[in-house]
């Protein structure tokens, strides 16, 4: 069976390749720090799975402490000229759309289709990651796919992964260092002292007071934490069920649903949902880090105002 | 009270503009301990809680092959394909990725698109593309600019029409929570309820990628213009 272990490989070998042609520039200064981030999360990747948590923790606090007291800098790598990528952009066309438009047309056929396939009785790969995986295999093919075609030096794939990951840098660790903090703040139970602290101090008289706190609850929890999906139990928990629901007759349907969006526009204006705000900035070399986030500060509050409005029209109608 | 250190951190250590993986670390570490919990256990709930979350970092698997592409002239491809289209322009061509990034993410096609497999090699150079030829060389602030909004455009339409389809997560989430809390309701009824939104999203940021082309339209400068206009001429 194929388990989301073999996407963690496959990352890990390729982080460390990008650590091991860091660690061999000698025209970069910062060569060191640069191997040894990405080395260390290349081993979360290759061995994590089997260590400790304790040891995975410190490791992770050593890459955070080599990024930070270190500061990565970026190398040069060798790469074609924008005359040579004009000319085999003349030359190949079209064709170069087709290695990209493999990765997600593969991905979901894989994630639709691999499903039911069976080896010796069991299925051939592990149900629940079925996404993930296949996004692996997509870009396995796609990679195969370009380098039989293009013909490019055998390593450049890799020199060129060095080159975006570095452009990238720490930005790319930040996701799932927010998820631990997640989860520590599970732990610690954070969540349920800010539902408290909301339902103690808030004016929730009408149910207009009660529907606008809870949306506008649902976009500040998910500002903090970064996730909507971590808001959603405490706030409606906290103030969408007793509040909107039970004691003003709210209909749970159309409160949950538009509740759970209101936490979307929450989404597009933290840098704590970091693969959607920062990685991006981050992948499109932006000088501002925060600069997506800018852009769609006006588009999530007058979605939040919208959502308000929606919940407020509809969840009380008479049938 | 004091678990809320954590929260205390993370706004101040991103107000004063420190590291943010530090910072986060900081904060999850600052909490854990303040919650009771031993340093050793502290660590060892947060590598933990790391290394289950590896999967949000399978995307960067991806750019070897966007790497390799770029390397033989991808964004230039790109850039070539959409000058062609007489009418495009960089808010129309974020316009229709917008509409299709919600209406596959409708359907529950949510791979579709993302930032590093769709938005770096295609969207992006699309857009900056389209901005050129119709205003000549962009400075770099306007290319930022179209780049956030490109990143822009692939959030805001898988958030909101993800929830149209009936197995996307939050959808199941929301209804395993409800159910807890002893109501059943149905994941298409919970769908229905998404679409409202769906249609002020795609109104609004319409209207902010309209004015967008405006504004480029305003920023450039006319001797930028006036160049485009003798070379289409010549």
């Amino acid at each position: 069976m194929i388990k989301l272990e073999f996407t963690y490989v496959l990352m890990g070998l390729m982080l460390a390749g990008v650590s091991i042609i860091n660690l061999r520039d000698a025209a970069n200064p910062r060569r060191y720090v640069n191997a040894a981030f990405w080395g260390i999360y290349g081993i979360t990747f290759l061995v994590g799975s089997y260590l400790p948590d304790v040891v995975n923790g410190s490791l992770v606090i050593v890459m955070v402490l080599v990024a930070s007291i270190g500061k990565l800098g970026q190398g040069v790598t060798p790469t074609t000229s924008p005359e040579e990528r004009k000319a085999s952009a003349a030359r190949w066309g079209n064709k170069l759309y087709l290695p990209v438009l493999l990765v997600p047309i593969c991905t979901l056929l894989g994630s639709t289709y691999l499903k039911g396939v069976m080896f010796n009785g069991a299925p051939l790969v592990e149900p629940k990651q079925i996404t993930v995986i296949a996004l692996g295999i997509s870009t396995l093919i796609a990679l195969t796919v370009g380098v039989l075609m293009l013909r490019p030096p055998v390593l450049s794939p890799l020199f060129e992964s060095r080159r975006l990951m570095d452009s990238v840098g720490w930005a790319a660790v930040l996701p799932q260092s927010l998820a631990a903090l997640g989860a520590v703040f599970a732990a610690a139970g954070v969540g349920q002292v800010i539902a408290q602290l909301a339902s103690d101090h808030l004016p929730l008289g009408t149910p207009l007071a009660a529907v606008a706190t809870y949306a506008v609850g649902m976009a500040l929890f998910t500002i903090i934490m970064g996730n909507a999906f971590a808001a959603f139990p405490v706030m409606t928990a906290g103030i969408g069920l007793p509040l909107v629901v039970q004691h003003f007759g709210g209909d749970v349907v159309v409160v949950s649903a538009v509740g759970m969006l209101s936490g979307f526009c929450g989404t597009l204006m933290t840098p704590m949902a970091a693969n959607f705000n920062i990685v991006p900035a981050a992948l499109l070399e932006l000088k501002d880090k925060n600069a997506v986030i800018k852009v769609q500060i006006p588009t999530g509050l007058i979605l939040l105002l919208a959502n308000i409005t929606i919940m407020y029209l509809f969840a009380f109608r008479r049938a | 009270m004091l678990s809320l250190i954590g929260i205390l951190i993370v706004v101040a250590g991103f107000a004063l503009r420190l590291n943010p993986l530090l910072v986060v670390t900081v904060a999850g570490i600052a909490t854990g301990l303040v919650s009771g919990r031993g340093p050793v256990e502290v660590v060892g709930l947060f590598g933990k809680a790391f290394i289950e979350s590896r999967y949000v970092a399978i995307v960067w698997l991806v750019l070897p092959v966007i790497g390799m592409l770029e390397r033989a002239g991808l964004k230039e491809r790109a850039h070539e394909t959409v000058g062609r289209i007489h009418a495009a322009t960089a808010g129309r061509v974020l316009l229709a990725y917008l509409a299709i990034r919600q209406i596959t993410a409708a359907l529950g096609l949510v791979s579709l698109g993302g930032h590093a497999q769709m938005v770096r090699p295609l969207v992006a150079p699309m857009a900056e593309g389209a901005a050129e030829h119709k205003l000549g060389t962009l400075d770099d602030d306007t290319r930022g600019l179209i780049r956030a909004h490109s990143a822009a455009v692939d959030n805001i339409g898988v958030f909101f029409g993800e929830d149209i389809f009936i197995a996307i997560g939050s959808i199941l989430l929301i209804k395993g929570f409800l159910e807890q809390n002893g109501t059943v309701v149905e994941p298409a009824q919970l769908a229905k309820w998404a679409i409202p939104t769906a249609l002020c999203a795609f109104v609004v940021h319409g209207v902010r990628l309209m004015l967008l082309d405006k504004k480029l339209a305003r920023t450039i400068p006319r001797s930028n213009l006036d160049n485009v206009n003798s070379t289409t001429a010549a």
